[in-house]
C-alpha cells in the first residue's frame, strides 16, 4: 500500500491497479493512483470516486502517480470521467501530479475542432411505432415505383426515336449473362418439372385410361404456362438479385450521382440495357425450358409408363398449337420485364451502407416473384377470357 | 526505448502479377519513430503498407517485426503479430452495418475482458480524442468523409496498439482537424510510445511530425532516399527536394 494515511482504498491484486484518495485541506481531495493501469485487466469504473467527487465542499482536486508503472487508455478513460464529472460539479481539477503524456492526450479529448450534431439518430422504437413506420414505408413505395415505372417508359420512349445513350457492349455483356450462363439451371429445373408433370398425370389419367394424354398435359403445361413461370423465378433469384447488388454498389460508390451530375441518364445507361436484355432473353429461355420439359415427360412415359416413343410425339404435335406458344413467350417477355424491373428499381433506390445493397438484393428477388405471380394470374384470367 | 530497431523491411518487392510496383526496399522503422512513407500518387505507398500490416504477400523480400520474419512464420504467430498494430485505412473501412461506437467497440470485445461500461467509457474517450465526441450512435454511412477516416482512426487505437499504420490520414480533413490529427499522433507516440507508420503526402504533416521517412519513386519503382524528412528536404535526393518544395526547387 502506498500512502499511510488512506482513507479508503480499492486495490487489486499487485500486479493490478491501486487507487486510494487522501483529504487535503478542508477543500481538496487527493487522488492517488499506482501500479497498473492497463486495458489487459478488469479496470475500475470513475464512478468508484463518485461518493467523494459528490460531497459537497468539495472545491479541489488533485492527482498524484508517482508509483504509477504502466498506463494507456484504461486509466485515460477513467480520468476522463474524474474529468467530466468535476467540470459539471465546478471542482478545480489540478493535473499537475499526472504524467506529462496523460495530461496532454486528455487535453486532446477535450480540445477537438468544434463539432455540431443536429442530425441525431431517431431512438429504439416501440413495436407498434415500428410496425406503423414499416406500413407507410410500405405505402410510400407505390408512388415510387410507378415513377421509375415512368422513368423507365420515358427512356424506353428516348430509346425508339435513337436518343437514348447506352452501350451497345453492356447490353450484350447482359444477355450473354441472363441466356447462355443461366442454361444449366434452367436445364435441371425444367427437366425436373417435367417429370413432376408427367407424373402427377400419369396418376390421375390412368384412372380414365387414357395416359397418353400425358403428352398434352406436359407440352400444354410447360409450352403456356410452367416453362415461362419456372424461368422467371430463376431468373429473379440469379439475375433480379444481381441487378440490385450491381446498382446498389454503384449507388453506394455515387457512381450514379457521377452519371447525374454529367448530365447522362443513368436509366439510359444502366437500367435499359438491363431491361432489353431480360425481355430478350427470357422468352427463348422459356422456349428452351419447354422444350427441357417435354423430353422430360418423354422419357418417363417411355420408360416409366410404357408409352411408345413416336405415339407420344405425334400426340404432342397434335396438342401444341401456335396460340400457345405465343401465349409461352409473351407471358416469359413479361417476366423477364418484371425481374429486370423490380432488381433495376431496388438497386437504384439502395441506401448508402453495405447492409443496404444486401435489403436490395433481397427486396429485389421478394419484388420479382411478386410480380410475375401477379402478372402470371392478370394474363392467364385475359387469355382466358380472349379464348386464347 | 528508441534506439531498437522495432520493424526492419528487408528487400522487398512488391508486385501485381507481372508489374512491380516498387523493388528492393530495405528499411528500419525505430521504436517511437514517426516514419513517413511518402511518394506520389501510385507510386505504391498503399502497396507497402499492405504488406507491412500482412494483408498482402510479397512478391520478393520479407518484414521482421522484432526480429520475427513476419512472411515466414505459422500463421498462429503471424496472427499474434497482427494483434500488436492498429491499421487506418484510406477510406476509413468502417463496417457499414455497425454504429461508431460498435466500430471501436468490436476490438477491444474480441480481445480484452473488460466490462460493458467500461468499453462503453473508452469508446467514447476514442472518439473524443479524434474530434468526434457525441457521435457514438451514428452510422458511417451518416457521415461526411473526413469523419469517417478520423472514425476510422478511433478504432485503428482501439486497443493501444504498439504500432499504428495510418494510410493518408490528413487527406480530405479540412486544416484544423488535419493539424488536431498531426498532434494527437505525436501526443500518442509521447505518452504511449506508440511506433506510428503514416502513408502521406501531404507536406506540412510531413516536416512538421516526420522523425524518419523513405520517399518512393514510381519511375524507378524503388525508394530513392530516407531519413529525415526535414534534412531530406534541404540536403536529400534532387526528386525528393523537388517533392518537399511542390516543385519549386
Ligand atoms: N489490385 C491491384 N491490381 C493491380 N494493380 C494495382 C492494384 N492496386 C494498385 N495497383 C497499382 O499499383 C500501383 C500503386 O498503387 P497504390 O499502392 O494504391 O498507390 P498509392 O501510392 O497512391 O497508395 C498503382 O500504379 C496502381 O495502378
Ligand atoms: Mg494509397
Amino acid at each position: 500500500m502506498i500512502g499511510t494515511q488512506t482513507s479508503d482504498a480499492y486495490a487489486s491484486d499487485l500486479q493490478g491497479w491501486q487507487l486510494e484518495k487522501q483529504l487535503k485541506g478542508d477543500q481538496g481531495l487527493e487522488i492517488i493512483l499506482a501500479g497498473r493501469w492497463c486495458l489487459d485487466q478488469a479496470l475500475p469504473s470513475w464512478e468508484v470516486l463518485k461518493t467523494e467527487l459528490g460531497r459537497n465542499d468539495l472545491r479541489h482536486l488533485y492527482f498524484r502517480a508517482d508509483h504509477l508503472a504502466a498506463w494507456d487508455t484504461g486509466l485515460l478513460a477513467f480520468l476522463s470521467g474524474v474529468l467530466k464529472f468535476s467540470a459539471g460539479h465546478d471542482i478545480a481539477v489540478d493535473c499537475n501530479g499526472l504524467p506529462a503524456g496523460v495530461q496532454h492526450l486528455l487535453n486532446m479529448a477535450s480540445a477537438g475542432p468544434e463539432q455540431n450534431i443536429d442530425a441525431r439518430r431517431q431512438s429504439k422504437a416501440g413495436m407498434f411505432s415500428r410496425i406503423g413506420v414499416a406500413t407507410i414505408d410500405f405505402c410510400r413505395g407505390f408512388p415510387e415505383m410507378l415513377h421509375f415505372l415512368g422513368e423507365v417508359t420515358l427512356s424506353m420512349g428516348r430509346l425508339l426515336t435513337g436518343r437514348a445513350q447506352f452501350r451497345r457492349s453492356d447490353f450484350w455483356l447482359e444477355v450473354e449473362e441472363v441466356g447462355p450462363r443461366a442454361l444449366v439451371i434452367v436445364t435441371v429445373i425444367s427437366f425436373l418439372v417435367g417429370l413432376i408433370l408427367a407424373y402427377l398425370g400419369a396418376d390421375q389419367l390412368r384412372l380414365v385410361g387414357a395416359q397418353i394424354f400425358i403428352a398434352d398435359l406436359v407440352a400444354i403445361g410447360m409450352v403456356r404456362e410452367v416453362g415461362a413461370l419456372m424461368t422467371g423465378i430463376i431468373i429473379a433469384g440469379r439475375t433480379g438479385a444481381a441487378f440490385a447488388a450491381q446498382l446498389g454498389t454503384m449507388q453506394v460508390n455515387e457512381e450514379i450521382d457521377a452519371f447525374r451530375t454529367l448530365g447522362i441518364s443513368a436509366i439510359d445507361f444502366l437500367v435499359l440495357p438491363r431491361i432489353l436484355a431480360l425481355v430478350l432473353m427470357v422468352p427463348l429461355l422459356t422456349l428452351y425450358a419447354a422444350f427441357v420439359g417435354m423430353t422430360a415427360g418423354l422419357l418417363v412415359s417411355y420408360f416409366i409408363f410404357d408409352i411408345g416413343f413416336f405415339e407420344y410425339y405425334t400426340e404432342t404435335l397434335r396438342a401444341l398449337e401456335i396460340k400457345h406458344f405465343m401465349v409461352g413467350l409473351s407471358k416469359g417477355g413479361v417476366y423477364g420485364a418484371m425481374v429486370a424491373y423490380a432488381g433495376c428499381l431496388r438497386g437504384m433506390h439502395c441506401g448508402r451502407s453495405a447492409e443496404a445493397v444486401g435489403e436490395a438484393a433481397t427486396s429485389a428477388v421478394v419484388t420479382g416473384i411478386l410480380l410475375i405471380t401477379i402478372m402470371a394470374s392478370l394474363m392467364t384470367i385475359i387469355f382466358y377470357r380472349l379464348g386464347i | 526505448m528508441p534506439g531498437t530497431p522495432h520493424i526492419e523491411v528487408s528487400n522487398l518487392t512488391m508486385a501485381y502479377g507481372d508489374f512491380v510496383v516498387q523493388h528492393d526496399l530495405n528499411f528500419v522503422v525505430q521504436k517511437g519513430d514517426i516514419f513517413i512513407i511518402m511518394g506520389g500518387n501510385g507510386c505504391g505507398k498503399t502497396t507497402l503498407m499492405r504488406a507491412l500490416v500482412g494483408l498482402q504477400k510479397p512478391a520478393a523480400g520479407t518484414v521482421y517485426y522484432e526480429g520475427e520474419d513476419f512472411w515466414n512464420v505459422s500463421a498462429n504467430d503471424q496472427e499474434r503479430l497482427k494483434r500488436r498494430f492498429g491499421v487506418m485505412f484510406q477510406g476509413g473501412a468502417l463496417w457499414s452495418s455497425l454504429s461508431l461506437a460498435e466500430n471501436v467497440a468490436l476490438p477491444l470485445h474480441e480481445y480484452t475482458c473488460l466490462a460493458q461500461a467500461r468499453i462503453d467509457e473508452i469508446v467514447s474517450f476514442k472518439l473524443a480524442l479524434v474530434g468526434l465526441a457525441g457521435f457514438e450512435d451514428f452510422y458511417p454511412a451518416e457521415l461526411s468523409g473526413g469523419m469517417r477516416k478520423r472514425a476510422g482512426l478511433a478504432r485503428a487505437m482501439a486497443l493501444d496498439p504498439d504500432i499504428l499504420v495510418v494510410d493518408e490520414p490528413s487527406s480530405g480533413l479540412d486544416p484544423l482537424n488535419a493539424r488536431h490529427l498531426d498532434d494527437l499522433i505525436v501526443e500518442l507516440r509521447d505518452g504511449l510510445g506508440t511506433t506510428i507508420v503514416v502513408v502521406t503526402h501531404e507536406l506540412a504533416s510531413i516536416l512538421s511530425i516526420g522523425s524518419n521517412s523513405i520517399y518512393l519513386d514510381a519511375e524507378t519503382h524503388t525508394m530513392i532516399a530516407t531519413g529525415n524528412p526535414q534534412q531530406a528536404a534541404q540536403t536529400g535526393d534532387a526528386k525528393v527536394r523537388h517533392f518537399l518544395s511542390r516543385g519549386e526547387l
